[in-house]
Order: C-alpha cells, then structure tokens, then sequence
C-alpha cells in the first residue's frame, strides 16, 4: 500500500469497525492514521460497539516477549516456592481483541509471534522452564502512523488483517454506536452464509485487481458474511461483497482492472470508460454483472497513489512493500539479543534471569533451609546464585550501495556496476549483513531500496534498475550520510559503497552546470569524510578517472577502479573497509 | 510443569480444531510430494518450504501431522523410544529387559519463535529441584519431536543462539545437555520442516544445507484453482467437523500409501545406470559434496515407493531433482529463481526433453 492512502470513506470506516466487533477472528483491522481526534474517535466508536465482556488491550510496539506470551511470574513463584506460570497478553485476550499501537514499529520478531497465533488460535508458551498451549483467539487492530514510505506494519501483521483503512485528519462526527445491531451481527454471524457465485465473484475481482495471495478473497468473504450479519440478511448479498471489495480488496490492489472493465466513476481516471455493455458486444464470455459491481466498487475506493504511481505489467512484488528495515533488530548494550546467561552481580541496567537464577538456588535449598534460622517454606536465593542475562549485541553491519545510473555511466558501465553490486551481495549474504541502495541520475538520487536483510529485494532493485540522465553525485552522497546517520542510531554499522565515474553534472539543487555541480560533490564528500563513514569508492569509468580519485581522497574513501577489479579484489577491499569501520 | 489453574484465569477448555486435511490440499503438488516423501524416508533430512504468503505452507505440515500412521513407543519414556530399534535408545530404555510398548500419534512437535533455550534442549525440572531438592531433568522440544517433525515457522525468523542449538542436534542425531549440574545425552532424531517467506530475511547458509529437500511455493494463478481453494477452505472455516469428514476417506488412501510405501522402500531396485543419472546431474550441476546425490537418490526411492513401484526409474529422479538440488547448487546464493532453471536445462541436456 502506497504511503498516501486515500483516507477511507466515513460510512465505510464506521462499517469497518461495525464489522470487527461482529467477527474480531476473521476480519482485522489495519488504521493507517496519524493520532488525533480522528482516531480516537473511531477507537470509541469500535469501543461502543464492543462486547463488555471482552478485553480490548492496548499494546505497545515495544512488548517484550515475556509479557506478550507469557513466562514466570516472579512474586507468585517466590511466594509460593514453587514455579507460578503468569498469562501473557496474547492468552489474556483470548475472545477480545489487541490494539497494536504503533504498528509499524513493531519488530519482526514481534510481529512474527502474533500472527503465528491468530494463525493457531491459541498461544505456544515453550519458556521459563513451562510448556503450555492456552486458547488465543483474537481480533487485531493495528494503528499505523508510517509516514515515511518504508514505514509499516510488517507484512505478516498487514497481510492478515482483512480490513485496510486510512483515516482523514479531521474529526469524524459520528453517529450514535449501534450497539444493538453489533451484537445482533454477533448472534446471527454463523448463520450467514455465502453462495458459490459470491465466491466466484470475489476470486475473479482479486485476481483481476493483481492480489497474490489467497487471504485477500477469503477475508473479503468473511467480511462480506459479517456486513450481512449486520444488515440482518442470512445470506451475502450485493452491497456486503461491494463492501468487502472496498475495504478488503481495493487497498490489496497492485494493479488497475482491466480497462474494458474498469467502472466508469474511478477517481483517477479522467476517460470515461466505456460501458460494460460494450465487452459483450465483442462476442467474449459474459462478465457476470456482480464481478462487475465489485469491481467497480474496488476501483472506486483504490488509493489515488495507486492510480498515480503504478505502472501496467507485473506486479511489483515487493518493490516497495515490506516493511525492511524492521528485519534489523534494534541493538544497543542493554537491549540486545539474549545470549544465555552470566553469574554475577545484579547492577543498574543488567536484567535478571530469573529462571536462571532459581535453578542455580534449587539444588541448595534443602541445605539452606536447614541452616536457615527461621525454618520458612519459600525458596532462599543467595547473591551468588544471582544469574544475568547476558545481551549478544554483534556487530552487525550495513552496506550502502550507491550506484551511478546516469548517462555518463554509460549502459556497458552501468551493466558492470551492477555485476559488481551483485558480487558485493553475495558477500553480504555470508556475512548476513544487511544493504540498502541508492540510485541516482537525473536531477536528484533515489532511495531504491532501504536498509533490509532480503538481499533476494536488493538484485530484483538492482536488475531493475533503469539508466541515463545526468549526474548528481552531491544529491547522492548527501543521500549516503542519511541512511549512514539512521543505521547508526539502530546500532549497525555502517560502510558505503559508492559506484561512479566521479564526473558530477548536476548541483545539489537539481540544477544542471559541471563547475557547481563538482563543486557541490567535493563539499559533501568532506562531510561524509568528518562524519567518520567507511567509503568505498568504485571507479565505473572505462580508463580510472582523475575526478573520481580526488572524490575518493576527499570523502576519506578507498579508491578502486573497476577495470582492474575482479570478484576477489572487489570483495576484498568492501572487507577491508568494514574492518577499518569497526 | 504443571500450569497453576490460579493465577491463569481460563483453563484450555479449547477443543482444538482439526487440523485441514492434507488431501484436501489445492495444488502445491511439489510442496505435497516433499512432506510426503520425509514421512516415507525420515532420513531424507528434512523439507524447507519458502515462498509466498498465504499459501498454506503452514496448513500443509499440520495437515501432514493429521495424516500420519501412529507408531509404537515404549511405554512411559520422555523420548518415545522406538521398542523395534534397540540401537537407538535412551539411556533409560537401553537397560535391557522386557518393555511394554504404546502406540501413539507420530509428534509433529511446533518451534515457536518465542521459545528460550531451556525449553528447546531441556532443562533441570525447576519444580522439583525447589520443592523436593531433587536433580532431575525435564525433556525439552527436541526430546518430544523425537521420530517425529520438528516444525518452525517463520524459520529465517528464529533467534541466533536457537539455530546454533538445532545445527548440531539436527546432524548428530543427539541432543547433548550440560547444565545446572546436569550432563545427559539422549537420541533426538526428528525430520526438520521449516517455512518461510525469502522476504523477510535470508537463511543461514549453515541451517539450508541441514534441509534435505527444499521446495518453493507460489499462489497459484490460475482461476478456477483459486477459487476453489476458497471455496474449500471457507467451508472448513464454516464447519471444520463437516469438512473433515466428508475428506476422511482420501485421508484414509493417503494415510495407507504412507504405510505400504515405508514397507516397500527397502525393496525398491535401485539399478547402477540411474545412479550413474544422479552423478551425472549432480556434476553437470557442480552440487557440494555427497550430499545432494544421496539425497536425490533416497527421495527418488521414496518416490517410487509412494508410486508403488519397486524399480527406481529416471523418472522419479526428475520429479524430484528440482526439490533435492536447489539450494545445493554453489550459486549466487540470492539468484533463486535461476537455480530452478538450471536444474531443468540440466535435466533435458542429461536426460532429453
């Protein structure tokens, strides 16, 4: 989904939250909004509608895994003297729903654990010495605030929630929550029931609309089974499948319908297009007319980013889709990934393994107790069994690549770079770094891809990559410092790879003129320079070029000309340079 | 440990639904035959499922959990010893005597990401060791998936240190544990099954090469396929019980073709000229190592097996050179898709089209 989502109807985000109170399991909610009164408002408006019953938790991006899936409970253990399992968040919302605050700054590792239990519908405790499966059954609503255009929830999140909206910034004034008609929806739910034409109709818009994977259809089902509950009608009719079309699948869209198919009253399109009538005159199969109303609807709500940004073929699959920097666990001294444990003192910032350390008590609590002056039945923990986590925070590097796609790289060169980004990835894999490209030509250097671990997205980026224009090195090296200054503040490392010919063309400005243009590259090389990054300069010009080399001796960078470079020399002086960076 | 009832609010009144059958499956053809093929040879050495979200990679191994024949344990060991293998055994089965013996669901035991490191290789039994001062050892993830599978999901997701500890167990066959005092060796072989979206990360290469055939799964794009998917799996969303029935007697046929190809597998004739194929294939395609040939050798058996055939013939090795070699071949590690093609031109260069 393209950063400017197209804020989503009222009436159908007021739907959207109708249908998740009805059916929390099936359906999922992903509210791509920035906090405000606008999204308060939805929240309790859903809130309303919400069985009292039922929890609807809050839960932060940061959740440790101890709280989301549960582990030992510390004063009950103590108390008791014997291990006290304590539910995690994921079983204490079992029948209710998570609210993830944050969403696109979820982790991974985090997101990979939730969806692996609406997938189970219950949750897979293996920790703290306990071996539990307790019944998670819940409904999620993700409130993404990503801005930025890498910014979002992790796809194993996004991709199960049915139910994608964005909402405007101003306040929604709201009608009054028609608690009734939810749990009426609820009570009716299971009754509903969808004919074989509905599902047909629901497979063939997704298909048409370029939509993968097979959960799109299924969740537009459930939704559309859920309207129907709420409308009070025992079977899906027209308006529930229009419905699902616009929350479920126009937002999956990755490309436009067909045009002969297309429905006239699509935002974007400024033809009219021509009448569905018409495609039956050429003699073709009938289009059913439901495939045809969902369409339109589909069309009708897609982004108008969509509309504006994509290009008809394939579907970009993940071009710009994963949420990639997430791979990227955040490391610092406290807050690295654990590694076993250490006995020591307990100090400031050090967290207890707790297990741990009862283990290393256990064995002497017989003899403790028995020395022990007033005979208690808990357990004595002395300092020595004190047992500490210990955080592996390695030193995880990323690599910047920053290829030169402009005219002057001309298309053998940009060929060679390219060949050579691909032996540098391959490096990369083995040493499990992660990489991020740039691309610049033209007037200004372009973010191809940000710092992700999928080096699988990095060659699709790469081979994709077009050329000609001019060459505005100072955009892209100003571009390298800003990936280099975010990967540092995750706690990576990072190195830049630059590929060029050296010879800029086109000034920070965007503006075409050599003298202004060098001028700009050489005062935002000595930046990087003081910032201290780890530079490799790779010369694509066919004979080493005099511009590149002084580019190179002022960024501070090592300068290699990809003439005399073969795989091994390449793959050497990128290690060299991440050795020099540690 | 046993969960206290007071501090967790709900006990596990749960029924857990029947898994999805695995006969009812839509597609995935290469995806099926692999799962099939380890519960036929478990020595094959484990399945990799990589692709796109949202085609049931997950469905298919709890499925396969569903569809497995029980075996035959000895009665009351933490490890599910094998009464028939005496080789194999734990140290508390190996003692020698008479023993009785249960049968039991094979395990298909789940990884889940969140899981610490005691759980995985086990650990010392907490509870005991606090209340009755006891030094006794509580089995871990490893010691259940014991002939059986050891699933994870989302398995480029899986921690560092939780890798490192399935790498060696998974090639030696034996959990080895020392800690807290305690030192205790038991067998831990299982058929290792993971799945995951190349999307979200890379494999080490260290944990791919423990994977004995690695399969790549796509949506499928075909229409009707599609919405027949749908459509079965809306019904098993609708009413799990129903459907599951109405699939128990393909369940039933697939569940016997396990069985009689696991009697059949010693027997199937592996002949010198279709071994000489597989070297062939294996060094027009610069594979590392033994490895792959062996592999592609024993899935092309167990193929035949499932065929009901007792002679192996080239063309099993084609259906599953494809599954056995991939992510053998030495390669640009991130060009998957052409390690595909190679292995088909390959094939028709060897074998003529």
């Amino acid at each position: 989904m393209p950063g400017g989502a197209l804020p989503s109807p009222l009436p159908d985000a007021l739907a959207a939250a109708a249908i998740f109170a009805t059916d929390p399991v099936g359906t999922g909610v992903l509210l791509r909004a920035g906090p405000g009164p606008a999204r308060e408002r939805w929240l309790a408006w859903l809130r309303a509608l919400w069985p009292e019953e039922a929890p609807l938790r809050r839960v932060p991006a940061g959740v440790p895994d101890d709280r989301l899936l549960g582990g030992l409970d510390l004063a009950a253990t103590l108390a008791a003297g014997r291990p006290v399992a304590e539910r995690g968040i994921l079983a204490a919302c079992d029948g209710g729903a998570l609210v993830l605050a944050m969403s696109e700054r979820l982790p991974s590792a985090t997101a990979g654990r939730i969806a692996a239990a609406m997938d189970a519908g219950e949750v897979a405790v293996q920790r703290d010495g306990m071996d539990l499966r307790l019944p998670s059954r819940f409904g999620v609503v993700a409130l993404d605030e990503g801005l930025a255009e890498d910014e979002h929830t992790p796809r194993p999140i996004a991709e199960r929630l049915a139910m994608h909206l964005a909402l405007a910034a101003d306040a929604l004034p709201l009608p009054a929550a028609a608690a009734a008609a939810a749990a009426a929806g609820r009570a009716r739910l299971d009754a509903v029931a969808a004919d074989a034409p509905a599902v047909d109709a629901v497979c063939t818009v997704a298909a048409a609309l370029g939509i993968a994977s097979l959960r799109a259809p299924l969740q537009a089902l459930r939704v559309a089974r859920a309207a129907a509950a709420l409308a009070g009608r025992d079977r899906v009719e027209e308006p529930d499948l229009a419905l699902a079309a616009r929350l479920v699948l126009a937002p999956r869209a990755t490309r436009l319908p067909p045009a002969e198919t297309a429905a006239p009253d699509a935002p974007a399109d400024p033809d009219p297009a021509p009448a569905a009538g018409e495609r039956r005159a050429d003699g073709e199969a009938d289009p059913a007319p439901l495939e045809e109303l969902l369409l339109a609807a589909a069309a009708a709500a897609l982004p108008a980013g969509l509309l504006a940004g994509l290009r008809p073929g394939p579907a970009p699959r993940g071009a710009r889709s994963a949420a990639g920097r997430a791979g990227g666990a955040r490391r610092t001294l406290w807050r690295g990934r654990p590694a076993g444990t250490r006995p020591g003192p307990l100090r400031g910032g050090d967290r207890l393994a707790l297990v741990e350390t009862l283990r290393a008590a256990a064995p002497w609590q017989a003899l403790r107790r028995l020395e022990a002056a007033t005979p208690a039945r808990r357990v004595i923990v002395r300092r020595e069994d004190v047992r500490l986590v210990r955080l592996k925070a390695p030193a995880q590097t990323t690599t910047i690549f920053a290829v030169d796609a402009s005219g002057s790289a001309a298309l053998a060169r940009l060929a060679e770079a390219k060949g050579a980004v691909e032996l540098l990835l391959a490096d990369c894999y083995v040493r499990r770094d992660t990489v991020a490209l740039i691309a610049f030509r033209g007037a200004a250097a372009e973010l191809v891809l940000p710092p992700t671990g999928s080096l699988a997205r990095a060659r699709r980026c790469l081979a994709g990559l077009p050329g000609g224009g001019g060459t505005p090195l100072a955009a892209a090296l100003d571009m390298i410092a800003g990936v280099a200054d975010g990967v540092a503040r995750k706690g990576r490392t990072p190195v830049a790879v630059l590929l060029t010919d050296g010879r800029a063309n086109v000034a920070r400005d965007g503006t075409p003129g050599r003298a202004r243009a060098e001028q700009d590259a050489l005062d935002a090389a000595r930046r990087l320079r003081a910032a201290g990054l780890a530079c490799l300069l790779i010369d694509t010009a066919a004979r080493p070029q005099a511009a590149a080399e002084r580019l190179a001796r002022e960024m501070g960078a090592r300068y290699l000309a990809l003439p005399h470079a073969d795989a091994a020399a390449l793959s050497r002086a990128v290690r060299a340079g991440i050795e020099a960076a540690r | 440990m046993p969960y206290d009832a007071a501090h967790a609010a709900r006990p596990a009144a749960l029924a857990r639904r029947a898994p999805f059958p695995f006969a009812a499956i839509v597609g995935q053809e290469e995806m099926k035959r692999a799962l099939l093929i380890a519960a036929v040879d478990p020595s094959i050495g484990g399945v990799l499922v990589f692709g796109d979200r949202g085609t049931g990679k997950s469905t298919a191994v709890r499925a396969l959990a569903a569809l497995l024949p029980p075996m035959k344990v000895v009665q009351g060991c933490a490890y599910g010893c094998d009464p028939a293998a005496p080789a194999g055994l734990c140290a508390a089965c190996s003692g020698g005597g008479p023993v009785r013996t249960a049968t039991v669901p094979v395990p298909v035991v789940d990884l889940p990401l969140g899981a610490t490191e005691d759980r995985v290789v086990g650990a010392l039994d907490i509870e005991r060791a606090l209340g009755e001062g006891v030094k006794a050892f509580e089995p871990g993830l490893l010691a259940r998936a014991h002939r059986g599978f050891l699933y994870i999901d989302e398995v480029n997701l899986l921690e560092d240190h939780l890798v490192d500890l399935l790498l060696d167990v998974a090639a030696s066959g034996e959990n080895v544990v020392e800690r807290e005092g305690i030192s205790i060796r038991h067998p831990a072989r299982f058929v290792l099954v993971g799945s995951g979206n190349p999307e979200e990360g890379e494999l080490r290469p260290q944990l791919l090469d423990r994977f004995g055939l690695s399969v790549e799964v796509r949506t499928p794009e075909d229409l009707p396929a599609r919405i027949e998917v749908v459509k079965r799996r809306d019904a098993y969303e609708r009413d799990a019980e129903g459907f599951v029935a109405t699939w128990r007697k393909a369940e039933a046929r697939l569940r016997r073709q396990i069985v009689a190809a696991r009697a059949r597998l010693a027997e199937v004739a592996v002949g010198d000229a279709v071994l000489e194929r597989a070297a062939r294939l294996c060094m027009a395609l610069g594979t590392d190592g033994l490895r792959g040939e062996l592999t592609l050798v024993r899935a092309a058996r167990a193929l035949a097996a499932l065929d009901g055939e007792a002679v192996l013939r080239e063309a099993h090795l084609r259906a599953v050179a494809a599954s056995a070699l991939r992510h053998r071949l030495r390669r640009n590690p991130l060009d998957e898709t052409g390690s595909t093609a190679r292995i088909e031109r390959a094939l028709g260069e060897l074998f003529g089209a």
